[in-house]
């Protein structure tokens, strides 16, 4: 990596505040992803990640402050080409129903208009990429298990190969094996990606492997932004609690 | 077995009759369908409007229905313009279950579907014609099972404003105290909503079936 692809940052904050019908969500958030960084976004349930995640694709808008993807603040961007320049992945997939795995993946690639050749390689590639066999993509999503859909989604998101990757809980409806085994390979296939990633849990074993940076966040702020390996030396007050929460649960048994 | 004699000894009037009763209920279905889906369609976009459309159609649906018909028929007109108005009445029935099942049925697609299908860049058009309408077709098909299968019952009635249909026979029965002609109208009348159920019946299961997660 030169240098100045590091140095050019691919989501930036800067000083966002949201509010829904006049009650703060989300108060000074300010912290910037570069192009090939994992930030991991963590906190309890009504935090404020989803609501953070939610500013970076346009599905909402800072009520003061400003959100930069590729240096362009989003109310500046078309929110349909932002959109297709995010891979968003949710709990579950968030897969239609009602597409056979081939078509949930390849459908960024048919709305942008590529000619169905080139969307089937992608396809297969895809497959492979992910780890699931080719014979799979005429499959629904009912019929997959859960660890399988959960690949399709993110298979669906990197399709038309966008920059910044978005992860909202992706793994957290996984059972404990299949999730350490998508983790590990999420994390080998991001080394090889380089693509700047956000990446939503309330699981901080999950935090420290996945993150280069973990934000912690806690009633609509973030109290701790710092890169993996300080974070879990942190002294802060939250993180120690963190820290125990997880390691009381190990000395418990 | 005097019923099938006489059903036999007038078939050719039967089927005219039976074929009338179809178009009545058919095309007020499809123009109920062509008017209500859309507005289903708008009130999930525009939610202000949805409880005065709803509450329209359902006032429209308590109006009993030879009152309706005969509300529609302020001149003694004949032919072609009955057979006309009569469909116009029955479609306005056909309107509320078309309206409610659209909007429900739009409205009853996973969050979680529509926002990921957002999140990825499709557009208003997009999200409607490849995500929700295909999601919520089983429920919109159950709203066409309704319309239709009221509409075949009520076609009945638009005898009386001289629109045909098998209600003919049924007037005709009631008129001349003929149980035969009575049930000569109302059995056929009821196998045509009961096959119109069933086959819509098949065609919403069918849907249901591959929009299930």
């Amino acid at each position: 990596m030169p240098p100045s692809a590091n140095a050019a940052p691919a989501i930036e904050f800067d000083r966002v505040f949201f509010a829904l019908d006049g009650r703060p969500l989300l108060e000074n958030l300010n912290f910037s992803v570069r192009q090939d960084e994992t930030l991991v976004l963590l906190g309890r349930s009504g935090s404020g990640k989803t609501t953070t995640l939610k500013l970076i694709n346009r599905l909402l808008v800072p009520t003061e402050g400003e959100v930069r993807v590729s240096r362009r603040s989003t109310e500046e961007w078309d929110p349909i080409r932002l959109r297709r320049s995010i891979g968003y992945v949710i709990q579950d997939g968030g897969l239609f129903p009602h597409f056979s795995v081939e078509r949930n993946i390849a459908l960024v690639p048919r709305i942008e208009g590529w000619d169905e050749g080139r969307i089937r390689a992608r396809v297969r590639e895809l497959l492979d990429l992910v780890g699931l066999e080719p014979s799979l993509a005429s499959r629904y999503p009912n019929e997959l298990s859960g660890g399988q859909r959960q690949r399709v989604g993110v298979a669906r998101a990197l399709a038309a190969d966008p920059p910044i990757l978005i992860l909202d809980e992706a793994l957290s409806a996984l059972d404990p094996l299949t999730r350490a085994e998508t983790q590990k390979e999420f994390r080998a296939l991001q080394k090889r990606m380089r693509k700047a990633v956000v990446f939503v849990t309330h699981d901080l074993r999950e935090a420290l492997f996945m993150a280069d940076i973990v934000a912690l966040m806690e009633t609509g702020r973030i109290v701790v932004n710092l890169p993996v390996a300080e974070f879990s030396r942190s002294q802060h007050q939250l993180v120690r609690a963190y820290m125990e929460a997880f390691s009381g649960l190990t000395e418990a048994r | 077995m005097d019923f099938l004699h006489f059903i036999s000894a007038n078939r050719q009037q039967v089927l005219e009759l039976t074929l009338e009763h179809i178009t009545l209920a058919g095309v007020s279905t499809l123009i109920a369908a062509l008017i209500g889906i859309p507005l289903g369609i708008v009130i999930t976009r525009v939610p202000s409007l949805s409880k005065p459309i709803i509450g329209s159609a359902n006032i429209i649906q308590t109006i009993p229905s030879l009152a309706l018909f005969g509300f529609l028929l302020p001149a003694p007109w004949i032919g072609e313009r009955a057979t006309r108005l009569a469909i116009l009445a029955l479609a306005l029935y056909g309107l509320l279950p078309l309206i409610r099942n659209t909007y429900a049925g739009i409205r009853g697609v996973d969050a979680g579907v529509v926002e990921a299908a957002r999140a990825m860049g499709l557009t208003d058009r997009q999200l409607l014609f490849q995500v929700e309408l295909p999601l919520a077709s089983g429920v919109i098909v159950a709203g066409l099972r309704i319309a239709v299968v009221l509409s075949i019952g009520l076609a009945t009635i638009a005898a009386a404003i001289g629109a045909g249909g098998l209600g003919e026979f049924i007037f005709r029965g009631l008129a001349m105290v003929n149980n035969q002609l009575i049930l000569a109208g109302a059995i056929p009348a009821a196998l045509l909503a009961l096959a119109a159920d069933f086959l819509l019946g098949l065609c919403e299961r069918s849907l249901n079936a591959r929009s299930r997660s």
